[in-house]
């Protein structure tokens, strides 16, 4: 058996989700291999070398890998799959845009979202919006998943690095090509990893608001911002700020639910958080069930109440 | 241009679902069955391309048993022009999905494949990359904007971290995110007008597609339950809870 994880980076930096794929991968086997495929990304494959675990890094450095088409992306995977039993790579966007075309072209099935590895075939991952556990035995040759990266700690760094190996890069398929990003600006830490989240919803009731209200308590907390379907469809805050079923999936030791009613798509992003505070004037809110503390109290008057409250 | 829509039955939005106390599955049995709610945000944009005069026929395809026609009934009343059924009683997994749904391109040779991202049962978020793989075409998938150029389409993606534009060569493979559009909601008289609409029928025989599982399901089971904790009567017990209880802050 030997393990490939597709690595998400930014070029200089592993993403975090990467580390949590690799633990993952080790779960599977002792040793793994990292593919680390982008443009200047010398930085990021070296800093994958240096991980427990990792025992070989394969580099592909070229402009069309800049952008992270999956078209190119994927047909590079498949070129360099030769030996592999598995194939993984992290349920981001980024993983879950690629996975499914490199399982395709191998003709070969692909299982989202694992959140745990009972054997080198044998996976468990959510589905129903998490109400449900599915586990599967994977039949084909090749297993390739994508992994929940809150579901596993992260991998860290060892004494020694690994070999980093230049792969040469595969042609630019020019099936599509990278126009523009917008990102979104926030001095918060990143939703995905952060310790502790706030989460407006719409009870916020304005994107002014949300700022005004949720910033000095997550500024106070340290904590990122997050945000319902609701809020996002209205306007409040960027898309990337949803967390739910089809959102963003987070676990941080804290996530405080500020206006939100707890709909199961919600539940399915936050529900594996080790405290949940929900604060919510409806006694009834379904979010009360799953919540640690539950304050019922009108958030213009609770929220400012509790910075105030942090602050002593 | 030739717009093609996959559509999947799926377990309404709004239920609750109970696995079955044998963990054979989920309970399907008198269930709320809807269609997708990706779909439909899909079936929309493809309307919305043939009333701009950007697209010339809207083309439904659902994949499964006997009653996914009637989610092909409800993409007709919505606008679809045909739809058509693979029909099996088989259990479909995404690759299979997707290899049906490359024989149908095939034969239909569509310049746009406009899925949902995500189905809401099996949450697996695969096929319509799947699809674009089999066909060799190029993805653009969680789009939240399309714009219709010359030979190609401009799609804002959802992305981790913001919105990322980029242009796609036709055709090719989209897959929809939430903010897409706001599907309309089908009116009495197009549902009437939906029933004399063509529907034709195939199955994966026909297509000369395999589709037996890859994965095989072990056990379904119930997720461990949170339990509901204390109702804090102010914000002081609030905070002291969190630092001395919780110990989080
Ligand atoms: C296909 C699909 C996918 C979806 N995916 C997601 C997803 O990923 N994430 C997600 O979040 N949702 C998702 N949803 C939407 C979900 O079903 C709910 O509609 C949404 O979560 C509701 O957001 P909300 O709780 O902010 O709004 P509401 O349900 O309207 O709740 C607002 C809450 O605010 C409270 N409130 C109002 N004013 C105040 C105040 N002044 N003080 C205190 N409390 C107040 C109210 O009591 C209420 O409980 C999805 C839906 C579909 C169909
Ligand atoms: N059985 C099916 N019939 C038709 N379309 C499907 C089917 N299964 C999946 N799809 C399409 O693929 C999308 C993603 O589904 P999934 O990969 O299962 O999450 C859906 O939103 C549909 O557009």
């Amino acid at each position: 058996m030997s393990v490939l994880v597709i690595a998400e980076h930014d070029n200089q930096r592993l993403r975090p989700v990467t580390l949590a794929t690799i633990a993952a991968a080790l779960q599977i086997e002792p040793s793994v291999e990292v593919l680390v495929a982008g443009s200047a990304c010398s930085a990021a494959a070296e800093e994958a070398a240096c991980l427990t675990g990792v025992s070989r890094v394969r580099c592909a450095d070229a402009s069309h890998y800049e952008h992270e088409l999956a078209e190119n992306l994927a047909a590079l995977v498949v070129a360099n799959a030769a030996g592999y039993s598995h194939l993984l790579a992290p349920a981001s966007t980024f993983g879950k845009n690629l996975m499914p075309r490199v399982a395709a072209l191998l003709d070969v099935a692909q299982l989202s979202d694992v959140s745990a590895i009972e054997a080198a075939d044998t996976f468990v991952h959510p589905i129903y919006a998490g109400n449900a556990l599915e586990t599967v035995r994977c039949l084909d040759a090749v297993k390739v998943l994508t992994i929940r990266p809150t579901a596993f700690d992260a991998a860290v760094p060892g004494n020694s690095a690994a070999p980093v190996e230049h792969l040469p890069a595969g042609p630019d398929l020019a099936l599509s090509r990278f126009v523009s990003r917008e990102t979104s600006a926030s001095d918060r830490p990143e939703l995905g990893s952060a310790r502790v989240v706030v989460s407006g919803g719409r009870g916020l009731g304005s994107a002014d608001n949300f700022h005004a209200v949720l910033t000095p308590l997550a500024e106070r907390l340290g904590a990122a911002l997050g945000a319902s379907r609701a809020a996002v469809d209205a306007g409040f805050v960027p898309n990337d700020w949803q967390v739910g079923q089809t959102g963003k999936i987070v676990a941080p030791e804290l996530y405080v639910a500020v206006a939100i009613s707890g709909a199961i798509q919600h539940l399915a992003g936050m529900k594996e958080s080790r405290v949940i505070v929900a604060i919510n004037k409806d006694p009834d809110a379904a979010i009360f069930q799953v919540a640690d503390y539950g304050l019922v109290a009108d958030l213009f008057d609770a929220v400012p109440e509790l910075v105030d409250a942090l602050a002593r | 241009m030739k717009v093609m829509v996959p559509v999947k039955r799926v377990v309404d939005y709004n239920v609750k679902i109970r696995v079955r106390p044998d963990e054979s599955g989920v309970e399907l049995d008198g269930v709320k069955m809807s269609m997708n709610p990706f779909d439909e945000i899909a079936v929309e944009e493809a309307i919305r391309l043939r009333e701009a005069g950007l697209a010339s026929e809207v083309v439904a395809v659902s994949c499964g048993p006997e009653p996914c026609q009637e989610t092909l009934r409800t993409a007709l009343a919505l606008g679809a022009d045909r739809a058509l059924l693979v029909e099996t009683a088989q259990t479909l997994q995404p690759l299979a999905v997707a290899r049906l749904l490359a024989a149908v391109c095939e034969r239909e040779s569509p310049g746009l494949v406009i899925c949902g991202k995500q189905a809401i049962d099996d949450d697996a978020n695969q096929t319509g990359q799947m699809l674009a793989a089999r066909m060799g075409w190029a993805q653009a998938t969680f789009a939240s904007k399309l714009v219709l150029g010359d030979g190609c389409a401009e799609v804002t993606r959802e992305v981790d971290g913001g919105l990322e534009t980029i242009s796609v060569q036709l055709p090719a493979v989209i897959t929809t995110d939430l903010r897409l559009n706001e599907p309309r909601y089908a009116t009495l008289p197009n549902i009437m007008k939906a029933r004399k609409k063509p529907l034709d029928r195939v199955t994966p025989e026909e297509l000369a597609v395999d589709v037996s599982p890859r994965l095989q399901v072990l056990r379904v089971s119930e997720p461990p339950k949170r339990r509901a904790g204390e109702r804090v009567p102010d914000v002081a017990t609030l905070v002291e809870r969190l630092r001395n209880q919780a110990k989080v802050i």
